[in-house]
């Protein structure tokens, strides 16, 4: 079972709190009826489904109930840093760095 | 190729069974192939053999970055049934379920396919409503099911417990009798050596780190831990690691790459007739010829590629084990492990061409493609052969997320993922 942090909560806690809400920063195509048919394929269905360095939706459902982000190493499934939602993607390559040392 | 048979198991007897040849070759790869699929499990050496026999394309290579039959063939809980909801799966499953009753003979293979019945369970009202939709369908599409109440799931599998006071009372079943198990790594064993003696070269320990393309965008071959291997035509069969592999050629798919767990308990006597499945309770279980019980549990809620899942995952679907069937409380569980399925948004496979000329996908089975692998490699050899998909695998294109044909079989595997 995975340790989760939540950053609103300031608390880290067993997976079983939270549910993982997928891919992060999949941001929905902001004039709808402008999108194209392949702007709503790569929104709706399209994921990059890395083997390494990722960065996902987890939800507090059983705390606080706010979304917020994670980076995780698919392989290791080690979580790299955690951030509230609506902050900005961190560097992954130097996340993935720090990590390696 | 020697064909094996009662006469030849008494000549090798003679001889302490020492002298039994290799039942595939270890070639090194040659430097140019008409096909050459990428992933050696049950589906692509399936393809494979079927290319061969059926479409005489025989010059063909099956790379494996493991060995054959390592990846999620070797980890799966052996399940074989057709009883999908759609007409189109159900015509894929069924495809397949008529190989699968004459798959040894045509192998000369004891796969060991067992049609012991799968009954899988209702637990709520919507259950029943949902299994009977289920049955209609089923019939309608000419697929075997049946509806049983919860004496006559008794009477069919004496070790269920159908009193009313558990968490989960059974409401019912539908049974599917031609449903039952195969022996999985002999089903891997058997196409490979099927294959290798039409002249398929099965190369393992070769792991696909690019997919050359040409200037006008079709495919070239790939590069290889053993360096670069040319080819009219690519086919892609690596379940979890398919959107990696497809990535080499500038592909993205609609897949995501979830650990999936199942576990064994220590050998006993036969102890368990069928197979049970329920979808509320997340749990599945048969047992095996050796005698172990068998349980598959549902994902872990995350993407990995790790082959492990998390303990409370196996611990959820043991407590529901026990509750539906209560002697088996003392066995101890022997071995438990993961592997990585590749799950699309409909739940239901990709068998498709792909943008890139020369390019095909065999991928998305998510938590149940064993059940499929002679149909799948046999309709899949058809699409890469004639390029054009055989009339079966035809809806199953990577176009229907753009086009909105989905096929939803969301509720249609054991475990509602």
């Amino acid at each position: 079972m995975l340790l989760v942090y939540c950053p609103y909560c300031g608390v880290e806690r067993p997976e079983t709190e939270f549910s993982c809400g997928g891919q992060a920063h999949i941001a929905r195509p902001v004039d709808p009826s402008a999108a194209t048919e392949e702007d709503w394929v790569n929104f709706l269905y399209m994921r990059s489904n890395t083997k390494g360095v990722y960065v996902e939706r987890w939800r507090h459902t059983h705390g606080c109930g706010r979304f917020f982000n994670a980076v995780r190493n698919t392989v290791t499934d080690d979580f790299l840093s955690f951030y509230k939602a609506g902050e900005p993607m961190p560097d992954l390559e130097e996340l993935a760095k720090e990590a390696g040392k | 190729m020697k064909r094996y048979s009662f006469l030849e198991l008494a000549k090798n007897a003679f001889s302490a069974h020492q002298n039994w040849g290799r039942q595939w070759r270890s070639p090194e790869p040659k430097s140019e192939y008409d096909v050459v699929i990428v992933g050696a499990g049950g589906h692509g050496l399936a393809t494979a053999y079927y290319l061969a026999k059926e479409h005489g394309v025989r010059n063909v290579a099956v790379v494996e970055k493991g060995w054959l039959g390592g990846g999620n063939t070797g980890r799966n809980t052996t399940i074989v049934r057709s009883n999908y909801l759609w007409e189109e799966s159900a015509a894929l499953y069924n495809h397949a379920i008529g190989l699968w009753q004459g798959l040894s003979q045509e192998l000369n293979y004891n796969v060991m396919y067992s049609a012991r019945g799968v009954m899988m369970l209702a637990h709520t009202v919507h259950d029943v409503q949902v299994a009977q939709r289920h049955i209609h369908a089923n019939r309608l599409a000419g697929v075997q099911n049946e509806w049983l109440s919860p004496e006559q799931a008794k009477d069919y599998c004496p070790p269920l417990n159908i009193s009313k006071d558990i968490r989960y009372p059974v409401m019912g079943a539908a049974l599917q009798r031609v449903g039952g198990t195969a022996r999985h790594d002999a089903v891997a064993w058997g196409y490979a050596r099927g294959a290798d003696d039409m002249g398929v070269d099965i190369i393992q320990n070769c792991a696909v780190s690019g997919i050359r393309r040409g200037a006008d965008g079709a495919v070239e071959g790939v590069e290889t831990s053993k360096g670069f291997i040319k080819a009219k035509k690519i086919g892609v069969v690596a379940a979890g690691h398919t959107s990696t592999v497809m990535d080499m050629a500038g592909v993205r798919m609609p897949l995501e790459s979830y650990p999936l767990q199942a576990l064994v308990s220590e050998p006993v006597k036969p102890a368990f007739p069928c197979v049970v499945m329920s979808n509320t309770i997340h749990a599945y279980i048969s047992q095996s010829d050796k005698g172990e019980l068998v349980i598959g549990a549902g994902t872990d809620q995350f993407i990995s590629y790790s082959q492990t899942g998390g303990i409370h995952i196996s611990n959820h679907t043991i407590d529901a084990i026990c509750e539906l069937f209560p002697h088996f409380r003392r066995m101890r569980m022997l071995r438990n492990w993961g592997g990585i399925v590749d799950v699309t948004p409909d739940r239901s496979p990709i068998l498709s061409k792909t943008p890139v000329q020369g390019l095909y996908v065999n991928c998305g089975w998510g938590t149940g493609g064993f059940k499929a692998t002679p149909g799948s490699g046999h309709v899949f050899a058809h699409t890469i052969a004639k390029d054009e998909p055989h009339r079966i695998n035809a809806p199953f294109t990577i176009d229907r997320f753009r086009t909105g044909r989905l096929i939803d079989e969301a509720a249609a595997a054991a475990v509602a993922h």
